[in-house]
């Protein structure tokens, strides 16, 4: 198939891409073969989006976001802590929508026990987390490390120090204490990374911290970088845009994990995205049914329904001039690759042709009540964007 | 009839509604005039309270309010009972505390069975922040607000403000200290927005664990020395500091508190001589506060804070029900 008459990221001006048996195969001039010719009509054509760490392998949400592939966390019911979990998350997308599973680093995620991680990774995992909660022993951490090291796998993160956090479900700060909700400082965040980092360089694994939502996070962050540290970062477009002001009036979609932190600290993530501290960002896609959110905020269950909003929101860092669209698409597309060792997430020859075309002007409005997801939960609901997929293309096959 | 306050009392702005909210969920978001409103009201309520005759009023007669109370209570449970009951009211107290929450109901569905008994006003008492404004959203009558976690509690900040004025004269211009647990207080935080709101200054003092710091954006002092805190003040409100938080998770034990907190006569020293002693009860006498302090007729006005409870719980119930009953005053 040939794809003609689209713009490309970068500007550069580009008459057909053809791709033949799902890979990317010429790109440039078209060749001379007689095959189904693809109108893209003018429209951006970018790498399919791979996020980076979601709940739940919610396809029609996917689509909707130009979400290809998505690399699945291990929380689920039942723990994909085993090969045969691990297998089955693996076909359950395919062949439209690949989903990379997640191993769990220890068994149940209980952060005792180490997991049959290799096994794991011989049925298809991609790389390891240790899900929502963190690994409390440190000697856990590292074995788990160590394993990992071994495997040459990613480990993902989660950021909050429970000593600190424990029962806490917002950001120490004037909301939290105007609403009364139990509270800890936004300081456990960059607790919990730094004990990780000094674990991670012992055991030399590549470290992905799946969410990094402080000031102090992100300078501990790019100063690890900076010392060629295997350290990579990630966040969702609600650290990005919204504060921990958002939960008032009790919103339990704000309810989040972490929590939303202070303005300030809002505004270094911003920073972090223009100067690329940060290499990812992922929608933490987990939605979630009414009877989980609407509940008194502490009793209600964190997470976002966000892949629906993923580019969307992220086309707002375009517009406000942080960064261009091109180097968006590395934070969406090619840095995820990269992290999970894939043969996609950019525009090359010998790559899989995963391809989205965008109208990245068309607007419209989010909308709880009628999203394309399993659920509404999103904390940008009524907002209006900017953005739309309009065609995706799965190993060059046209989905829509 | 309209809904302006027709009064030259320059504390109310001409053409501003006496009270334009359906529910009273919490002081804030309330504006000032609209909480001396209430306090107008309740004044009437004191008096019909103190009569030796009969206490009953009929104008909520006929109409069905619901004490729901999620979490366990004694005095304000009764308080609004006996406020509803001398209004007319038919009253039906909800112990939710042992019943279908149990069973694992959830609150909206809760609040939807209560709403479809037709109730004219509910009254909630929850252990969740924000659990009464939840609930708020699924019914079709007035909700008021009996404590919600660690949010707040509006009738005791009305009857705190309705007990200073009484005693003072004025709530403007008084300093106001609050001792104790700040940190998981709904009292402390509804004071602390009324107090501020009728132009008290407001001082926080307590063991640095349970009074955060970002309360100084509230725009109170905030304190770790009692005696600091204490000096020159008109009003020390103590709060009661709750037993399961005196096992060393926050402060190390009730006598230490008591060593550094305790109300006790040499500290009272330190105050103005006409200081009122201030507590929304039940008291743990020998912990924050000796009984020579909390007993002192002159200054304390411990029971007194228990009977404007009554008349600002029936002021609230009346101004709230008004709509429904269709009676001059701001439909």
């Amino acid at each position: 198939m040939h794809i003609q008459n689209f713009k490309t990221l970068n500007g550069e001006a580009v008459d057909t891409i053809s791709c033949e048996n799902g890979i990317i195969t010429n790109i440039g001039q078209k060749s001379d073969n007689d095959a189904q010719i693809f109108d893209a009509k003018g429209l951006l054509l970018a790498p399919g989006i791979i996020d980076l760490g979601v709940f739940s392998t919610d396809k029609p949400a996917f689509r909707f976001g130009g979400i290809t592939r998505a690399a699945l966390m291990p929380d689920q019911n039942p723990c994909h802590d085993d090969p045969a979990t691990i297998r089955y998350a693996a076909l359950k997308g395919k062949p439209d929508f690949w989903v990379h599973p997640l191993a769990a680093a220890t068994k149940n995620l209980e952060g005792t026990h180490l997991a049959e991680i290799a096994l794991m990774k011989e049925a298809g995992a991609m790389g390891v987390a240790t899900g929502h909660d963190n690994i409390i022993a440190s000697e856990t951490m590292l074995r788990v490390m160590e394993y990992c090291a071994a495997l040459n796998l990613p480990l993902f993160v989660h950021s909050e120090d429970i000593g600190l956090t424990r029962d806490s479900v917002a950001t120490s700060g004037e909301t939290a204490t105007m609403l009364g909700l139990s509270n800890a400082p936004a300081l456990s965040e960059v607790m919990s990374i730094s004990s990780d980092m000094y674990l991670a360089e012992e055991a030399d694994v590549h470290i992905h911290y799946r969410q990094v939502t402080t000031k102090r996070g992100l300078d501990l962050i790019r100063d690890a970088k900076s010392r060629g540290l295997k350290v990579t970062c990630g966040i969702t477009p609600a650290h990005l845009f919204l504060s921990d002001t958002a939960m008032t009036g009790f919103r339990t979609f704000t309810r989040l994990s972490p929590p939303l932190r202070s303005e300030d600290d809002r505004l270094a993530c911003i920073e972090a995205i223009r100067d690329g501290t940060i290499d990812v960002i992922a929608s933490g896609h987990d939605p979630r049914a009414p009877e989980e959110k609407r509940l008194p905020f502490s009793e209600a269950t964190p997470g976002m329904a966000g892949a629906e909003t993923l580019l969307s929101l992220s086309l707002n860092l375009v517009r406000d001039g942080v960064i261009s669209i091109d180097r968006l698409f590395d934070l969406l597309s090619r840095n995820p690759a990269k992290i999970l060792g894939i043969n996609a997430g950019d525009i090359n020859v010998g790559l899989e042709a995963d391809i989205i075309l965008i109208d990245s002007d068309a607007p419209w409005q989010v909308d709880g009540n009628a999203m394309q997801g399993k659920a509404g939960n999103t904390p940008f609901d009524r907002l209006p964007v900017q953005g739309r997929v309009r065609h995706m293309m799965k190993g060059g096959k046209i989905i829509y | 009839m309209t809904n302006d306050i027709s009064t030259n009392d320059s504390r109310f702005p001409s053409g501003a509604s006496a009270f334009p909210h359906t529910h009273l969920l919490g002081i804030a978001g309330l504006q000032s005039w609209e909480i001396l409103y209430i306090l107008d009201q309740a004044e009437k309520w004191v008096k019909l309270n103190k009569s030796k005759a009969s206490k009953r009023d009929e104008s909520l007669a006929g109409l069905t309010i619901i004490n729901a109370f999620f979490e366990n209570s004694t005095r304000t449970l009764l308080s609004f009972e006996i406020a509803g009951k001398r209004l007319g009211a038919d009253v039906v107290n909800m112990h939710a505390a042992q019943s279908s929450i149990k069973k694992g109901e959830t609150l909206i569905d809760t609040a939807v069975t209560l709403n479809a008994m037709h109730a004219d006003a509910i009254v909630i008492r929850h252990g969740s922040s924000g659990a009464v404004q939840l609930i708020s959203d699924k019914v079709d009558c007035p909700v008021l607000n009996a404590g919600d976690g660690t949010n707040e509690h509006p009738t005791q900040a009305l009857l705190d403000a309705l007990t200073i004025m009484r005693r003072k004269g004025n709530v403007e211009g008084q300093i106001v200290t609050i001792c104790g647990d700040i940190l998981h207080s709904r009292v402390a935080r509804s004071n602390i927005y009324c107090l501020k709101l009728l132009g008290a200054e407001v001082r926080v003092v307590g063991p640095p664990s349970l009074v955060p710091k970002t309360l100084e954006a509230f725009g109170v002092k905030r304190y770790t020395n009692f005696e600091q805190a204490i000096e020159g003040c008109d009003v020390i409100m103590m709060l009661r500091l709750q037993n399961e938080r005196m096992q060393g998770d926050f402060i190390p034990s009730g006598r230490e508190y008591n060593f550094l907190y305790g109300l006790n006569e040499q500290r009272l020293s330190l105050a103005k001589d006409d200081v009122l002693i201030m507590h929304p009860g039940p008291m743990n006498r020998g912990v924050e506060i000796e009984s020579s302090v909390a007993d002192d007729a002159k200054l304390s006005a411990i029971t007194e804070q228990v009977e404007m409870g009554v008349a600002v719980r029936m002021a609230c119930l009346d101004i709230l029900t008004r709509k429904a009953r269709n009676t001059e005053g701001w439909t």
